[in-house]
């Protein structure tokens, strides 16, 4: 049986501050620029409650952009200085946050993240560490927009997966219904008032949200569509000609993580060494060349190719869901208006004619 | 070597072997009494000294940084010094901008005999780093939490939605050169009508998809080198012209190898303001130009944009609205009326302080993802795949999410661009966090016009960019006096 609470819109900040007690709580934040963007940030009482859609994800809290995998020192030993003594401090350092106002995409992102870091052969210490103490509080869209795909790709903008409580506008305020225990907990907590009475509101308002959008195409065979047009050069060519191979479009997304290691410091002066963990992207030339400089993926159009084999073929083969939840940031920022929604279509639709 | 603590500072000093550090030499032959707050990084010659060195050790935690060669002419490379002396003085007076003082960083000319004359500056230089005290750090400032609205700067002309441009006739004019070209760059509809997206044009059919208009905000001059060696042909607005130009002036293309096509333009929007007018939308039902405002319908609703209010900054403030030169022109240039205005991503800053500056960049850049969008959007930022800012050897920046490693590569972005830049807009506008970064840019276009000559990139293929240059006598720089 899960929680159902309400709280009104002016109850909003009181429990947020309630939150922030006991844990970070990230909410989004309007910064003050020509082009306003909308960030997550720590919440701080006397902030006003932003409800709209991040132009960054809280991936963030999970996966930061760049993170201090250990701290080395190195010492030398006074009596024969060629031995060297190495001391590593590898722990992980996770502060217990709170994601508020998550749209479902965002949170699907999580649960994309979570089979890779967690799931695999190996666990991810650090990634794992952070996830557990992790709430993320998602607030439900009324309706799609115009990047946006997430019932594309088996999300939608009422979806629960990743998200441990979901909230969402009714005429009056807001209804918060948990999904998972650590939401249950995380509203138990709370002194908001029972909100069994609205639901049915609440689900005529999710119902609403539903029927706004656009009809989605049936996508289905896109992890043997991509993967049959692997070796079509010419495919890959024709779609990434405009590209201009910068990072906004991983950088952005909520379930790409692939990153880089590097070493800075030599470890022997009073702050030690770091091995620093941060975000890198399949689109950028480097993120293949290897050490001896030899790069398999000089090419855009087959960057282009791994970034979409990824996330709709090779993703789903190893995990069964695609690693894309359509929350269309990669269409929205793109500088060239790239988009992702006609190469998966192309390649449905290509591959099927081929035949 | 750990500095003492509250006594002595971080003083850098670069400098050349020949001259400057045969000065020091001298002077400690002699036995002249010398600051000890130097640390002295021998360099071949002054022009070695690249500017970003500098802005490395100011971000990083040098209080000031002084930079000797040998005095001009006597350089041993020749011209190291010309050329030094161009480059420092445009870092000089793009420091400030950024919220460093400007007097923590100083170059000068020594010979190798003037051991006294060294230890005089050496000694002044230290004690105005002294008198300055420790530099205020990126890292410590408070972000700024409220940045004033920018005023609009006033139209250089009468904006509009160019629907009566002839488009047709472009067409046509492609049409007729396509069979001698490897393709034509130009802009098509994008994944709704209020964007557009690049448009290569191969064959006949895909000239149909060639729109013109408001919409048309992208570069197409960034595609242009990697087509070097090719025949290729490609639209351009007024803006994206001079970026084609500067690219001729750097030799990235052949002017045999392109073929310009142009119409003249009315001003292009500002989408972060169209987004912003016409919010969350799922469809775009309508799109309908009238001479001035272009009326959009979303989910039902419909909404104006007169260009006088949506257009870019750089459209009201744009003296070439028609191509610098074309292959096929259509259409006359309208008149211009030519105002310096300062663009207001730059007045923005002229009206602060040193530290509010340096408090609004430490607020605004922290966004930054690193995703180089900007660059990457950038016509002129041609080394792409091999990007100092990307490079581990040399290092120039750590993998560090902070403050100084950002605000480091918009340095490099805009170093690298001193006196190439010709302000098309396209980094600003490509950053999706909306960092208004144009401002460096700006502010080292500004400088380069004040000292050479009123000097902007793009405007004349055969012009020599300035800073690839230099003059025996320069007319706008001053050697300081010392003090
Ligand atoms: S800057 Fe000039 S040429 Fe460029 S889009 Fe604006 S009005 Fe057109
Ligand atoms: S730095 Fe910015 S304004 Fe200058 S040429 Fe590059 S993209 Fe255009
Ligand atoms: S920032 Fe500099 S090194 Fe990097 S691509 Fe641009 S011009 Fe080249
Ligand atoms: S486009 Fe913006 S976020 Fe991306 S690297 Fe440039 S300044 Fe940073």
């Amino acid at each position: 049986m899960s929680a159902i609470r309400f709280v009104t819109s002016e109850g909003l900040p009181t429990f947020l501050a309630r939150l922030s007690r006991n844990s970070r709580v990230l909410a989004p934040v309007v910064k003050d620029s020509p082009k306003p963007s909308v960030m997550f940030e720590p919440w701080r009482e006397s902030m006003p409650v932003i409800l709209k859609k991040a132009t960054v994800p809280p991936k963030d809290a999970v996966l930061p952009q760049c993170e201090s995998l250990f701290v080395y020192k190195k010492s030398k030993n006074a009596d024969n200085p060629e031995n060297v003594a190495l001391h590593l401090d590898d722990t992980a350092h996770a502060t217990p946050t709170v994601i508020f106002a998550c749209r479902p995409c965002d949170a699907r992102g999580f649960a994309v993240l979570d089979h890779p870091f967690l799931d695999g052969q190996f666990v991810d210490p650090y990634y794992k560490a952070r996830r557990e103490r992790l709430a993320v509080i998602t607030i439900t869209c009324s309706s799609g927009c115009n990047t946006c795909f997430c019932h594309w790709v088996g999300g939608g903008p009422t979806s629960p997966e990743g998200s441990d409580v979901l909230m969402t506008e009714i005429d009056d305020g807001f209804v918060l219904q948990s999904i998972t225990d650590v939401g249950q907990k995380l509203l138990d907590a709370t002194d908001l008032s029972d909100g069994k009475d609205a639901f049915p509101k609440v689900e005529a308002a999710r119902k609403a949200a539903w029927t706004s959008l656009v009809p989605a195409p049936d996508i289905k065979k896109a992890p043997q569509n991509i993967a049959a047009l692997f070796n079509r050069e010419s495919f890959w060519q024709k779609h990434a000609s405009s590209c201009l191979s910068c990072g906004a479009c991983t950088y952005f997304c909520p379930s790409c993580y692939c990153f880089n290691i590097t070493d800075e410091g030599d470890g022997f002066d009073k702050n030690g060494g770091r091995r620093l963990r941060s975000w890198d992207n399949c689109m950028s030339s480097l993120f293949t060349r290897e050490a001896s400089g030899h790069n398999p993926r000089t090419m855009k159009a087959i960057r282009m190719r791994n970034r979409i084999s990824h996330k709709f073929s090779a993703y789903p083969r190893n995990w069964g869901n695609f690693s894309c939840s359509g929350c269309g940031r990669c269409i929205g920022n793109c500088p060239v208006c790239l988009d992702i929604r006609d190469i998966v279509q192309d390649a449905v639709a290509v591959a099927d004619s081929d035949v | 070597m750990p500095v003492m603590e509250g006594k002595e500072l971080r003083i850098v000093g670069f400098l050349c072997n020949w001259c400057s550090y045969g000065s020091a030499d001298t002077a400690g032959v002699a036995r002249a009494w010398q600051p000890t707050d130097l640390r002295i990084i021998r360099v071949p010659c002054s022009g070695r000294v690249d500017p970003l060195f500098i802005v490395k050790s100011l971000l990083n935690g040098a209080d000031g940084v002084l930079v000797a060669g040998c005095h001009p002419r006597d350089c041993h490379y020749s011209a190291g010094n010309f050329y030094a002396r161009r480059r420092l003085e445009v870092l000089k007076r793009f420091l400030p901008v950024l919220g460093i003082n400007d007097a923590r960083f100083e170059y000068t000319w020594i010979s190798a005999s003037e051991g006294q004359r060294w230890q005089q500056m050496v000694t002044s230089f230290t004690n105005r780093i002294h008198a300055l005290g420790p530099a205020p750090r990126f890292e410590n400032a408070t972000p700024l939490p409220k940045v004033v609205g920018m005023a609009l700067p006033p139209s250089s002309r009468p904006l509009g939605t160019g629907k009566n441009a002839p488009l047709d006739d472009l067409k046509q004019g492609i049409k007729e050169k396509l069979p001698d070209l490897e393709c034509v760059i130009g802009w098509q509809r994008g994944y709704d009508g209020v964007h557009t997206a690049p448009l290569f044009m191969k064959i006949p059919e895909d000239v149909e998809k060639l729109v013109w208009g408001p919409f048309n905000v992208a570069n197409p001059a960034v595609y242009l080198p990697k087509f070097k060696g090719k025949k290729v042909g490609i639209v351009v607005k007024g803006c994206d012209s001079r970026s084609v130009v500067e690219l001729l002036q750097e030799h990235l293309v052949a002017r045999e190898d392109v073929t310009i096509f142009a119409l003249p333009c009315q001003g292009t929007l500002d989408m972060s303001r169209v987004k912003e007018k016409l919010g969350r939308y799922t469809v775009v039902d309508n799109v309908v130009c009238d001479e001035t405002e272009v009326i959009i319908t979303v989910d039902g609703k419909k909404h104006r944009l007169p260009m006088n209010d949506f257009a870019q900054v750089k459209c009201r403030l744009c003296t070439k609205p028609m191509a610098v030169f074309a292959d096929t022109p259509l259409g006359e240039s309208p008149e211009v009326e030519i105002a310096t205005h300062v663009p207001p991503e730059l007045a923005l800053l002229d009206a602060m302080n040193l530290d509010e500056r340096m408090a609004y960049w430490s607020g605004q850049i922290t966004r930054c993802l690193r995703c180089y969008a900007c660059r990457n959007a950038c016509p002129m930022c041609v080394c792409r795949d091999y990007c100092v800012s990307d490079s581990r050897d040399p290092r120039w920046m750590t993998q560090e999410a902070d403050v100084t490693q950002k605000l480091f590569f918009q340095a490099i972005h805009a170093l690298h661009l001193a006196g190439r830049c010709t302000g098309c807009g396209e980094c600003q506008r490509a950053c999706p966090v909306g960092i208004p970064i144009l401002a460096l840019r700006q502010q080292i276009a500004r400088t380069v016009e004040e000292l050479f000559d009123d000097y902007r990139a793009g405007f004349d293929p055969a012009a020599v960019p300035p800073l690839l240059s230099y003059e025996v006598e320069e007319k706008s720089i001053r050697e300081r006096e010392w003090k």
